[in-house]
């Protein structure tokens, strides 16, 4: 059969038509991606340099890194949950629980505080890991919507933070316990450390592994999926307790640079980290996503909070800033998708 | 303005740009009242976007719109609407929870009194005349999601009728309908010409285009072709200037000598859809699974391949016991099913080429947990080149690709996984006739190969042209079997509608024939 006629064709119909220079600069944007978010971000710089000048030194980016810390480990994990196509409002409440946690532990082993770190480290993680485990359960077995199930998950890890801790900090502990938050390494803190090792193994998951790929196919269509023999159940459930985890680990990671376990810690987390999330192009609607996007996204509110505090902003007013911020960054992005 | 009763419609020159591509370039289509004017074309020849914007969704770069002589622009649909413009879109645009009558007069709602209440005695009168002019005995206080998608097809013609349309556009109406449904819509068809209403058909399937349509538009890579008058053109003629090319064989089937025992099914039970199935496929042979709507084809399709449950039955698969908890159970044992829903359960739209056709075999382009990309790529390049799937790169996302490659990409993925035994659950659907020839090609190809096919399909002619087999189903068990040489659409007909066989002669659509497809009514 010749194909001639059809490749001739093919090519009249690929008539390129002049673009005006806005529709360049659009679909250069939309192909590559995370590049809008960068050069917004770049932007972001150059106005903060322009009304500050304590704002491009070393030691401030080294702060902004450690404030977006944790941050950027709970926006890796709710990025994976996001691009399934659900959502874990719990993460913040896990915060507060797991830190507690630890601190108790790590009170209860003052005398080899070593050890005290080690159990705290290792029981708020898996209490975080309980939580998505129970959340992914909820939503795979039973088919409840994530919005519900994690916004209950959140009341009920929010109360134990409380019930446990009798609704005061749990303070007064070794200065060994303190090392995953305050320690440097060199110039840099271990938490940044800790937060680029999540963000580069979150990259590889999602990208080069195959169960990347399945998280990506289960939110763009989920029965497609497991006709092509995924096991859909199963991923959804890994994804929520990986996030449960990695909330667990940072709720223990927040305790420590705190130096204390506090019942109302993490607070409206969720909320700056599905921001974070979806400022970095990952899509609420499940199927579109990546990690390197969150993390531009993350580097984006950090920056913003700290450029309007040397900016000497007020506080309420930052609040006010961040969230119209927030929706033009999400317009831009609109913007960019959109043909017409 | 009023509406006219009679409309001539002229649309000239449209050309329609998109960022790169001319989608439309001086298209022109003419429309009389009362006729029933075929739009046709392959995907991607032009036809939805010279509908979207008779329909006022999209704006012209040139060209007019003439209305009894007159120019008119169509700014928005409610202005095309205002024209007298309606189209009935393939998927149905239906608010599911809301009544016959609510969905009937949505946007339009009969208001009476100061406070502009809604007026639900005049809402359900009207209703009810509107269903009676189509014939229908639907109740206006019926949630449209109780309804079958054939009724709900005549809420939104009866939709149309009531804002007053004098031109339909219909796309693909016939894909949801099963052949006595088709049957009814002619007759509504025929009845609306009469009123001097003017009926854009668009529709993929030839013998429809020939039993109702009065002229025929053909249209390729965004310009009109020509325009025949339907009683002095033949299919043949038609097609050629769809493809741009002549098809030598529409369908191919070559006799192929069955092998071993590929699957085996006994007594399959599924309370309430499937009843007692035995059934055995065999390697290098194609079996056709058909039978109406409903029938129970497709839940059969998915039991087989571990998708539904099963309550009983005994299955082997190559001579080893075969009871697949999952889809992944059953694509391990070698089972591949090509679903129908392409976009709902066959794609994932958002993804590219190469990670849709590696989505099931994954784990075998892995090592230690990551994908080995540059086999990924060279797997999925493979599949392109040899299914000749029009993409500009496999890193194109297969929403931007026509139904037909779209398709390809499906059939790619599982030939990627080299199953012994395939499904095809309507592999030819909603896709242009140059796609088509290329997949009965392919699934030729594969019986030759020595795999077993079942092909659910409700086209009979591509079931009688293609299988070797022709298994029937109806209320989900297996009323008959037909061996090629016995076969006919008549025979096909009663044993699907549970008639009586020995009733009916019918050897004039013998095997041979090339082209038969006649829909019978």
């Amino acid at each position: 059969m010749s194909t001639e006629p059809r490749e001739q064709t093919t090519a009249t119909a690929a008539v390129t038509t002049p673009e005006t220079g806005l529709q360049r600069v659009r679909r250069w944007f939309a192909e590559n991606n995370s590049s809008l978010i960068m050069a917004v971000v770049v932007l972001e710089c150059v106005i903060f340099a322009s009304m500050s000048p304590a704002f491009l030194s070393v030691d401030n980016f080294l702060n902004i890194a450690l404030q977006i810390s944790i941050y950027g480990v709970l926006a890796v994990g709710m990025t994976l949950v996001i691009i399934t196509g659900g959502i874990d409002l719990s993460v913040g409440s896990i915060v507060a629980l797991s830190g507690i946690l630890a601190a108790l532990l790590g009170q209860h082993f003052t005398g080899s505080p070593w050890l005290g770190l080690l159990l705290g480290t290792l029981v708020g993680t898996a209490a975080g890991g309980l939580g998505g485990a129970f959340a992914g359960f909820m939503v795979t077995r039973f088919r409840v919507p994530p919005f519900i199930v994690t916004l209950a998950l959140m009341t009920i890890a929010r109360g134990f933070s409380f019930t446990i801790s009798d609704g005061v900090a749990i303070g007064n502990l070794p200065p060994e316990f303190q090392t995953l938050g305050r320690q440097q390494v060199g110039p840099v803190p271990l938490l940044v450390l800790i937060m680029v090792v999540v963000f580069v193994a979150g990259h590889l998951y999602l990208n080069r592994t195959k169960y990347g790929r399945y998280v990506l196919a289960i939110g763009g269509n989920a029965e497609a999926s497991r006709l092509s023999g995924i096991r859909t159940h199963k991923m959804l459930l890994s994804v929520y307790l990986l996030n449960g985890l990695l909330a667990g680990f940072a709720g223990v990671a927040l305790a420590s640079r705190l130096g204390a376990g506090v019942p109302n810690a993490g607070l409206q987390y969720e909320l700056d980290v599905i921001a974070a999330v979806v400022i970095g192009g990952t899509s609420l609607m499940g199927g579109v996503g990546s990690i390197i996007g969150t993390l531009w996204g993350t580097v984006f509110i950090g920056i913003l909070n700290n450029g309007l505090n040397l900016a000497n902003v007020d506080p309420y007013t930052q609040k006010v800033a961040l969230g119209v911020v927030i929706l033009l960054a999400v317009l831009l992005d609109q913007w960019k998708k959109h043909e017409r | 303005m009023a509406i006219a009763d009679k409309i001539s419609l002229r649309m000239q020159g449209i050309t329609k740009r998109f960022p790169g591509v001319l989608a439309l370039q001086q298209a022109w289509l003419g429309l009389e009242p009362g006729e029933c004017h075929a739009l046709i074309g392959e995907n991607g020849a032009g036809k939805s976007t010279l509908m979207r914007i008779l329909c006022g969704a999209q704006q012209p770069d040139e060209g007019q719109i003439l209305f009894n002589g007159e120019a008119r622009s169509l700014p928005t649909p409610l202005e095309a609407q205002r024209a007298g413009i309606s189209m009935i879109h393939q998927e149905l645009n239906l608010l599911p929870e809301l009544t016959v009558a609510e969905n009937i007069f949505l946007g339009h709602e009969i208001t009476a009194g100061p406070l502009g209440w809604m007026d639900r005695g005049a809402t359900r009168k009207k209703t009810i005349a509107l269903l009676e002019r189509l014939g229908q005995r639907i109740s206006p206080d019926a949630k449209v999601k109780s309804l079958s998608l054939a009724q709900q097809q005549m809420v939104e013609i009866a939709k149309s009728l009531s804002i007053d349309a004098r031109i339909l556009i219909m796309d693909e109406p016939s894909a949801i309908l099963t052949d006595q449904e088709l049957v009814n819509l002619f007759q509504l068809i025929r009845q609306l010409k009469q009123q001097h209403y003017s009926i854009v058909y668009i529709s993929h399937r030839m013998a429809e285009v020939f039993e109702i349509c009065d002229r025929a538009t053909v249209m390729r890579d965004g310009q009109t072709i020509s325009v025949h008058q339907v009683a002095e053109v033949d299919e043949a003629t038609l097609v050629r200037e769809m493809v741009g090319r002549p098809i030598e064989s529409f369908f191919q089937s070559t006799k192929s000598e069955p092998g071993e025992k590929a699957l085996l099914v006994k007594g399959l039970q599924r309370r309430g859809v499937l009843n007692n199935i035995s059934l055995t496929l065999r390697q290098g042979e194609i079996v056709g699974l058909t039978g109406l709507v409903g029938s129970g084809r497709t839940e059969l399709a998915r039991a087989l391949f571990g998708a539904d449950p099963i309550d009983d039955g005994m299955m082997q698969l190559a001579g080893q016991a075969y009871a697949p908890q999952s889809p992944r159970d059953a694509i391990d044992a070698g089972m591949a099913l090509l679903t129908e829903d392409r976009k709902g359960q066959g794609l994932a739209l958002h993804m590219n080429v190469r990670e849709n056709i590696s989505l099931a075999t994954l784990a075998e382009l892995c090592r230690n947990g990551f994908i080995r990309s540059q086999a990924e790529s060279a797997s999925a390049n493979q599949y392109v080149t040899s299914l000749r799937i029009k993409t500009p790169s496999i890193e194109q996302k297969v929403r931007n690709l026509s139904g037909g490659n779209q398709q390809k990409v499906v059939l790619a993925k599982w030939l990627a996984a080299d199953a012994k035994v395939l499904i095809f659950d309507e592999p030819t659907r909603g896709i242009d006739v140059g796609a088509k020839t290329e997949i009965y090609q392919l699934i030729d190809s594969l019986a030759q190969a020595g795999k077993a096919i079942l092909l659910i399909s409700s086209e009979l002619p591509e079931v009688l042209h293609t299988c070797h087999r022709i298994l029937v189903m109806r209320d989900g068990a297996i009323q008959g079997e037909l061996q090629r040489s016995e076969a006919t659409q008549e025979k096909i007909l009663a044993l699907a509608m549970g008639l009586a066989v020995t009733g009916l002669v019918g050897n004039e659509h013998s095997t041979q024939q090339s082209n038969g497809r006649t829909e019978t009514t």
